[in-house]
């Protein structure tokens, strides 16, 4: 059976792997070759590096990143953040990331999700969604940069229309959730989930091991995708998933 | 030395990564001269069959890799590199593979289920693997062991003594093929951690 994955989430500026609340107020977190090792140590089932610079020196540093970790560490990678050209997917792809997640290329120009699906495979095109509910509606709005710019996508419909461009993943974030600790958007979670036959990653909100077993059980994601509770050793990935065992939920231990 | 083809698909700095770290060289190489050369050739592949046989025709792989196979060097397929050893493959059309394996790549069928939930494709995971027969990348390797899978096309070769070990996702699938020098792997040994790995190293010692 497949098993369901853990994802531990590394948002990356200057070379560090940093924390905000709703992408604000960031704190330093380490080295994202040391915690990614810490990480596979502990049984992750994949990593995502978020570069959150705009900057291109930035993009740099992302792919200086990457390569090191792909040295170290012999698990799937996927890197997001800035990616905008065939170029940056061909950099980050050559540099050792298995997929790369684009957002806010996607919504300016969504013939670029075909151009990766085609040139890279669907497999390594991920992406990745920012919504944020309506308020009083079930309905949710897609975010672009960094959850700071609204477009009257409604999400449900955005996440259709990248599965036929080639998406082979969604990476569905929930901005009024990121950095809360009170858990995924259940219902947007699982509005995708349902939408799309691809596979869909929940993320935003994690604060406890119970909120990783309602994105899988309730929301049915494939994946969850967390931050704080690993990166501030709230608790392990092992933890996580043995938590998740006991619960019924396929886990690779 | 190990060379691993170069055909413009996919991540293969990963696969030689994982081959230096099990303490064996590999070279990643465009060049059809130094696959006729090698002791041993890795086929790796990521992206649509299609493409990768094309690209494949158009560097001038092909038959250097029918030579290198046989002669009886150790060769190992990843992922398309795998299903590219069938016959055909139906992803885009129906293109000729190169006919190592006599068999077909088809899609994962629509609408699968599974405890209620609809199966995705991609299967894209950690799936367990159902040793049938003892190939020599599985020194050491448990049967039931979790391998990293990512692909929306999966294989079964009409010749099942070519199966070494199979998967279950909606249908039971080839996972691994293993005939006489011919190994292939459909998931990612080089993305399975520590078990990918060692099954590196099993190639890297594997003597044909």
């Amino acid at each position: 059976m497949l098993t369901r994955r853990i994802i531990p989430c590394l948002d990356v500026t200057g070379g560090r792997v940093v924390k905000g609340v709703q992408f604000l107020e960031l704190r330093d977190a380490g080295d994202p070759v040391e915690i990614a090792e810490l990480y596979d140590q502990q049984g992750a089932d994949e990593l995502t590096f978020l570069d959150i610079t705009a900057s291109s020196d930035g993009r740099d540093t992302m792919v200086d990143v990457v390569r090191k970790t792909a040295e170290r560490v012999f698990m799937p990678l996927t890197v997001g953040g800035g990616i905008r050209t065939v170029e940056d997917i061909r950099r980050m792809l050559n540099a050792g990331a298995d997929k790369v997640s684009i957002n806010t290329a996607a919504v300016h120009n969504p013939d670029f999700v075909r151009e990766a699906a085609e040139r890279f495979g669907s497999q390594c095109t991920v992406v990745a969604i920012d919504a944020r509910q309506v308020p009083g509606e079930q309905r949710w709005e897609v975010y672009t940069h960094g959850g700071r710019k609204p477009t009257g996508i409604d999400a449900v419909e955005w996440a259709k229309r990248m599965e036929s461009y080639g998406a082979g993943e969604i990476l569905l974030t929930s901005m009024d959730r990121d950095g809360t600790k009170d858990g995924y958007d259940l219902p947007l979670t699982r509005a995708i989930v349902d939408a799309v036959s691809v596979p869909v990653i929940a993320s935003g909100g994690v604060g406890t091991l119970e909120h990783l077993y309602d994105g899988f059980a309730v929301a049915g994601a494939s994946a969850c995708l967390a931050a704080s509770i690993f990166h501030f050793r709230q608790h392990t990935v092992h933890e996580a998933k043995e938590y998740l065992r006991q619960r019924g939920v396929a886990v690779r231990l | 030395m190990i060379a691993i083809i170069d055909y413009g698909m996919g991540n293969l700095r990963s696969v030689q990564k994982g081959f230096e770290k099990v303490g064996f060289d590999a070279v990643v190489t465009a060049d059809p001269k130094v696959v006729l050369e090698a002791e041993k050739v890795v086929l790796p592949g990521v992206g649509a069959f299609r493409d990768c046989m094309r690209n494949l025709e158009q560097g001038g792989f092909v038959e250097p890799i029918l030579k290198v196979i046989r002669e009886g060097r150790p060769f190992l397929g990843i992922c398309v590199g795998m299903q590219l050893l069938l016959t055909d493959s139906v992803e885009f059309g129906l293109y000729q593979g190169l006919n190592v394996i006599p068999g077909h790549v088809l899609r994962f069928p629509d609408g699968m289920e599974e405890n209620g939930e609809k199966l995705k494709v991609p299967h894209m995971g950690w799936n367990q693997l159902a040793i049938r027969r003892r190939a020599p990348i599985f020194n050491g390797i448990e049967d039931g062991t979790n391998v990293y899978f990512v692909h929306s096309y999966y294989e079964m070769p009409d010749d099942e003594t070519a199966v070494a070990a199979t998967a279950t996702y909606g249908v039971e699938f080839c996972a691994a093929i293993w005939k006489d020098n011919v190994m292939a792997t459909q998931f990612h040994p080089e993305k399975s951690q520590e078990v990918g790995l060692r099954m590196l190293k099993n190639f890297g010692e594997f003597k044909a």
